[in-house]
């Protein structure tokens, strides 16, 4: 029996990654969540974090939000904000969590944003240590 | 019969059109390239995105209370029109094909007498369309000056297309726009995406899948839904760009040939009333001489 299925990212202007993999763990709204082959079919959204995709090595992508469908063995995120995390300057990471941290700062913010803007700070955090 | 010196003026001038017209094949050439990348390049994302909402649409038990961004109001009465053109012309039938397309679907929703809205998106649609159907048009878009479309100008055009729809303004979505299929063909078309069509695509996908949804179904189809609006029009004006370049550089490749030829032509004419007003002078002097 074979353990890969294939991942694809994909961001309207271009295709990021096409892939098989053993497993993938996605920052999916409601917690992280492990993907291995024949998952049943799933539909979810991401919540900020870090999409790890693991064969023989290791890739890891930043996402703030996207849509992910499983089905057929075949991984599909579409997300417009996917950063590879080999070449995610820290400049741009601080610039992001600044942002994100005057966001927070706003009063007109709604809690679901807070969710949501709190998983972004979190993340970027951890990647600019 | 123009002097000589005319003709020679109009030579020199249409040997400078031709350049232009050559320069500009030649920036068309180079943008059409980049423009086509990106066209196919975000295909796929719109396609995936079509898949999962027709996906999720078969797994919907209850049509009555499913969102009405993808079932339609249930009404058939007014419609909106998003007309999808370039901010530049000289670039052939490009323009006028979408329009002419356009014109003729209003013509038809206006002869059903349902209500009719229109926005505009590219400044040369709007100018050929405000003048037979000005009344109608509720809101221009315009990204002249933007170099490259990104996902945050068709976010635009889609969130101004969904706020219409909540204020309940129409039942109906088309958007207008060229298909890009090669370099020399492009296919003006309309799309209706609200509601979404369904019907157009794969029926192949059979396998029922039961989903599973996280968070629930609901909650997901509300945020997709406007999301896909978005990326349609994202697609159309990618499609569109590539279209543009495309025609512009059929349409220069044309102009630059056909300035050729009036080149040749001018240049024969040049040379026979020079060779004539030779031959004249010529025959002067000999008759001249003879008399003496």
């Amino acid at each position: 029996m074979s353990e890969i299925f294939t991942v694809e990212i994909i961001s309207p202007d271009q295709t990021i990654l096409k892939q098989e993999a053993h497993e993938v763990t996605i920052p999916s709204y409601e917690g992280q969540m492990g993907i291995l082959n024949n998952h049943i079919p799933l539909i979810t959204f991401l919540r900020p974090g870090i999409i790890t995709i693991k064969t023989n090595v290791e890739k890891k992508f930043y996402v703030e939000e996207g849509t992910v469908e499983f089905s057929n063995n075949n991984l599909l995120i579409l997300t417009s904000t996917a950063r590879d995390l080999a070449n995610f300057e820290k400049a741009s990471v601080n610039d992001l969590l600044k942002k994100a941290e005057s966001q927070l700062d706003k009063t007109d913010t709604t809690d679901k944003e807070r969710y949501v803007v709190s998983y972004k700070i979190d993340t970027l955090k951890e990647i600019s240590q | 019969m123009p002097s000589l010196d005319d003709l020679k003026k109009r030579i020199k001038s249409v040997k400078s059109t031709q350049k232009i017209t050559k320069a500009m094949k030649m920036v068309a050439a180079a943008k059409l390239r980049k423009a086509q990348e990106s066209a196919e390049k975000g295909r796929p994302y719109s396609q995936k995105m079509q898949n999962i909402i027709l996906n999720l649409t078969k797994s919907i038990n209850d049509p009555q209370n499913a969102p009405k961004l993808l079932v339609g109001t249930g009404e058939d009465k007014k419609y909106l029109c998003v007309v999808l053109t370039a901010d530049r012309g000289l670039c052939g039938g490009f323009n006028s094909n979408i329009c002419k397309l356009a014109k003729t679907n209003f013509k038809k929703i206006l002869s059903e007498g349902k209500e009719l809205n229109i926005i505009t998106v590219g400044s040369k649609g709007h100018d050929q369309i405000k003048r037979e159907y000005g009344r109608y048009v509720i809101k221009k878009f315009s990204f002249k000056d933007k170099k490259n479309i990104s996902f945050n100008e068709a976010d635009e055009v889609g969130k101004e297309i969904i706020s219409l729809f909540n204020q309940n303004k129409f039942d109906k979505c088309i958007i207008f726009y060229n298909n890009f299929k090669n370099v020399i063909t492009q296919i003006p078309q309309a799309q209706q995406i609200i509601p979404a069509e369904t019907k157009n695509l794969k029926e192949g996908n059979d396998q029922n899948f039961s989903y599973e949804f996280e968070p629930e179904e609901d909650e997901i189809l509300e945020d997709l839904l406007p999301k896909n609006i978005s990326t349609q029009v994202f697609k159309a004006l990618l499609e569109n760009a590539a279209s543009e370049q495309g025609s512009r550089m059929t349409a220069m490749d044309n102009a630059t040939r056909n300035a050729g030829d009036l080149v040749d032509k001018l240049t024969i004419d040049y040379n026979r009333s020079r060779q004539a007003s030779i031959t004249k002078e010529l025959i002067e002097i000999i008759s001249g001489a003879e008399s003496l």
